[in-house]
């Protein structure tokens, strides 16, 4: 295998992009060689959890491949790494409710009062996992993760439409939560640990971080397809910028891009 | 133990648009000026700096530069009798927090209010009689109207650089602007944005139907401009992303880019952050504010002694701390007595989403007031009769970016997840684009604000308290405007729409607007008024409350270019009157 492929590999796997300009960057090739070889040493690890339990891992990486599953089209959620994603967010300031107001009482309230729970995102993923898989325990005789396709998909059904009663946190409550979080994970930048591979924006053709379209924006009705950049390209100076720290986009030909 | 601090001459709560506007002009004319700020420094470089500025998940979804509310929100409940909760993460709206306020990451959509909009009972009764008003209805006149504030609104376009097409210069109606809009005295300072596909589709579709598309007066900079000032602001470069976020060129006009460049260089001007006031002070007959008093970040509490203090800290908190000092007399709903509170109103949003199989829109490119308008259905502008509601509202398309977490439109009857939904996901993420009808909300007696029984902020004050839901006469204005904009969605050759009029309660959950409006209203009666035409409290007259909280209801527009007006009709009065003669202007 070549050192370019490997390289590509590697940094494919811990999500950051590679431009098809990147082989002409400016950086010197000691440089390079030492970013290769760090990006070589972290991808060769697993990834580290920080908050969600191996349980909880595998519940998460069968249920985001429901909501957003690998098909023909590319990569689901659990393949661009929205589990990770997810632990990321629950152990970091999202999850404990940072900036949001966390003083009771807590009457349960009505829809249109909004989340009124007491329990931190974190706790909500906590309760929500483990009183999903005492139900699928009880009603199939295995955790979610262990169940065929058909029942998760029987069971999600079941969270989402508030048919499976769940004792700590209401169904939908979680169920949503989940949603959401799976929907930013896959599109996020890849900074946070999902959209690996930049797979959910390669989906619909979204080029990333912004950039310049003064001139583009007038031509109507033509497709912009450019190799997507994230914040990681740029700060990694895989990804040639302009004065201002915009992206110079490398233009896909059209058997390379998807939507 | 509170510090007693030197005394100054004029004290502003919040720097954000309305706070920097007055604090420049007054330290300008001589006076010392504090602005106090409960947030932190920033500005264009480095906080809004490439690569960082624009990531969807940390500024539009975990909302970075707007208000912490583990220290402060408000409370929320439909209807008068239910209880109020806490709002504990963001939703319906943003509120600003840190200098610049919200006019750091707003879109920049820059109207001046209709003739009409400022004289809403008088005209409707004339041209309708009572029975077009709903009976709790409690919409008022502005005790202001256009023709007084046409000088102000000038002024802040020309400080701000919007950027459009004049539809009616001195009377005379404009080719390519907006006909229905009050005679201005000259034309934006700057030409209008570029055309998108969508603004040309929908500015198409909306001719075809008898409409007069115009397109949308924007603070997205279309060349470089120097204000009167002398700041000078960047050209947008259409990257997409502008609402919830600071722009990097320093293209989008808010308070860093437009006016702090030159006050902060006046020796006059002392800006404090991290300052949180938590009350404006009275003396002892409750007619005089000698100063207010605020926290610092470390605990300690100060008493800022002014001559003057400007309420510049958004509706809700320059309604909350007339609350918590006592100036003006609290609403009363029940008695429909009483002044601060009253008229909390808001924006009726409805939309209308367009698929389409044969066509592309990039709408990933854009600016936060690239947008195609039509203002026919808005106002008073179309016959209202027999249609039971008064008001309208702009119907348009925007190109405002499509970042994808929060844009990824599917056909209703898609599954919410699941292979279907990633089909639809990625098959019309770039064929679909949005039309919004931005509705007016009338004001009603059970619609307002007072203080929350339960809930306190982190220094122990009570929490505001909503009081909110929409009317009929919103829903079917919403009904009606959506209607509308189905059929453009249709004549522009959409294959399937999504129709969404504003139905069902107020929820406080989805992103709608940051247009709150009320509670601080101005008027011509102080019985139904708590600041006067120049927003001078009619109980303190050394207090002036200024911002969308001195609005009677809201328009069918987006506020900022009318707050601005307001903002200079009172720094106008404080100039040439209040500073002569301290005491009551009206
Ligand atoms: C996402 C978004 C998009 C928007 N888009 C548009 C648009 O396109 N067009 C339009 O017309 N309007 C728009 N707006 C609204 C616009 O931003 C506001 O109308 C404008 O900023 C109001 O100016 P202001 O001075 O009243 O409040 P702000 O600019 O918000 O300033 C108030 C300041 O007061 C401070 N403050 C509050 N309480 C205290 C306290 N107790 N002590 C000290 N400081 C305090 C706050 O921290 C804040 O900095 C948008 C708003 C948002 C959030």
């Amino acid at each position: 295998m070549s050192n370019r492929r490997q390289f590509l590999k590697s940094a494919a796997a811990l999500g950051a992009a590679i431009p098809a300009g990147a082989a002409a960057q400016t950086k010197s090739d000691h440089d390079k060689q030492h970013a290769h070889n760090m990006r070589q040493a972290a991808a060769a690890q697993p990834r580290p959890y920080m908050f969600l339990s191996q349980d909880e891992v595998a519940f998460l990486d069968a249920a985001v491949s429901h909501l957003i599953p690998k098909d023909e089209l590319g990569p689901g959620a659990k393949e661009a790494g929205v589990t990770y994603f997810i632990d990321q967010q629950l152990f970091g300031g999202y999850g404990s409710m940072a900036r949001k107001y966390t003083q009771g009482p807590w009457p349960e309230g009505t829809p249109q009062q909004g989340y009124q729970s007491p329990l931190t995102p974190a706790a909500v993923y906590r309760a929500g996992i483990r009183d999903t898989n005492a139900y699928c325990q009880k009603t199939y005789g295995k955790t979610f993760g262990a169940l065929a396709r058909a029942q998760q998909d029987e069971v999600l059904k079941g969270l989402d439409g508030g048919k499976i009663e769940l004792e700590q946190v209401r169904s939908p409550f979680f169920f949503n939560m989940l949603l959401a979080n799976t929907i930013e994970g896959f599109f996020a930048d890849p900074v946070y640990g999902g959209n690996r591979d930049k797979a959910g924006w390669k989906l619909v053709g979204f080029p990333g971080v912004a950039a310049v379209y003064t001139s583009f924006i007038e031509k109507h009705n033509v497709p912009y397809k450019a190799q997507p950049v994230s914040i990681a390209d740029i700060t990694g100076r895989l990804a040639k910028v302009d004065e201002y720290g915009h992206p110079i986009h490398v233009m896909l030909d059209d058997d390379q891009a998807g939507a | 133990m509170t510090t007693k601090l030197k005394p100054v001459d004029v004290v502003t709560v919040g720097v954000g648009l309305t706070g920097t506007i007055l604090a420049k002009e007054l330290a300008d004319s001589g006076l010392k000026v504090v602005g106090l700020e409960r947030g932190g420094w920033r500005d264009t470089h480095p906080d809004f700096d490439m690569p960082h500025a624009h990531d969807e998940l940390r500024y539009a979804r975990r909302h970075e530069l707007m208000q912490d509310l583990s220290r402060e929100t408000l409370t929320f409940r439909n209807a008068i009798g239910d209880t109020a909760l806490p709002m504990r993460q963001m939703g319906s709206f943003l509120p600003g927090e840190g200098v610049g306020g919200a006019a750091v990451h707003w879109n920049g959509v820059t109207w001046r209010f209709l003739p009409w909009d400022f004289e809403t009972r008088s005209r409707t009764l004339a041209r309708y009689g009572a029975g077009q008003l709903a009976e709790d209805c409690t919409s008022q006149d502005w005790g202001v109207t256009y023709d007084e504030l046409e000088p102000h609104f000038d002024r802040f376009e020309y400080l701000y650089g919007i950027c459009g097409k004049a539809g009616n210069l001195k009377g005379q109606i404009q080719p390519g602007g907006n006909p229905f809009e009050g005679p201005r005295s000259r034309d934006y300072p700057n030409p209008p944005m570029k055309t998108s596909h969508v603004s040309a589709i929908y500015g198409k579709a909306a001719r075809e139907l008898g409409y007069h598309p115009f397109p949308a007066p924007s603070a997205n900079m279309t060349r470089p401009y120097t204000n009167p000032y002398g700041v000078t602001l960047g050209a947008c470069v259409y990257c997409g992303y502008c609402e919830r976020f600071g722009c990097e060129m320093g293209a989008k006009a808010s308070p860093q880019t437009t006016v702090l460049p030159v006050l902060m260089k006046n020796p006059n001007y002392e800006l404090r952050t991290l300052a949180n006031v938590i009350k404006v002070n009275l003396d002892f007959d409750r007619k005089r504010a000698t100063g207010v008093t605020y926290v610092d970040s470390r605990g300690r509490e100060f008493e800022q002694p002014a001559d003057l203090v400007l309420l510049t800290s958004y509706v809700f908190n320059n309604v909350r701390l007339m609350l918590l000092s006592g100036i003006g007399k609290p609403y009363d709903p029940a008695a429909n007595t009483g002044v601060v509170g009253r008229n909390y109103a808001y924006q009726t949003n409805g939309n209308v989403t367009a698929f389409f199989e044969d066509k592309v829109f990039n709408q990933f490119m854009g600016a936060g007031a690239l947008s195609m308008m039509i203002d026919d259905i808005d106002g008073d502008n179309f016959d209202h009769t027999g249609l039971g509601f008064i008001g309208g509202g702009w119907i348009g398309a925007a190109s405002s970016g499509a970042r994808p977490i929060d844009f990824h439109p599917v056909p209703s009857g898609t599954p919410r997840w699941g292979s279907e939904w990633k089909k639809a996901v990625s098959r019309y993420y770039n064929r679909a684009f949005g039309i919004t009808t931005h509705g007016a909300c009338q004001s009603y007696r059970g619609n307002c604000f007072d203080l929350d029984p339960t809930y306190r902020d982190a220094y122990g004050l009570p929490l505001l308290r909503m009081t909110f839901d929409f009317r009929q006469n919103e829903y079917r204005m919403s009904d009606y405007m959506t209607k509308k904009a189905a059929e453009i969605a249709k004549a522009a050759g959409a294959s399937r729409m999504n129709v969404n009029p504003r139905t069902g309660k107020y929820s406080i959950v989805p992103y709608q607007s940051t247009h709150n409006t009320g509670g601080a209203v101005m008027g011509a009666d102080p019985k139904t008024s708590a600041v006067n035409k120049y927003l001078q409290s009619w109980d303190v007259p050394n207090v002036f409350v200024i911002g969308a909280s001195a609005f009677p209801q809201n328009g069918g527009y987006n506020p900022t270019g009318t707050v601005g007006a307001l903002t200079f009709h009172a720094l106008e009065a404080i100039k040439t009157r209040y500073l002569k003669q301290p005491g009551p202007l009206a």
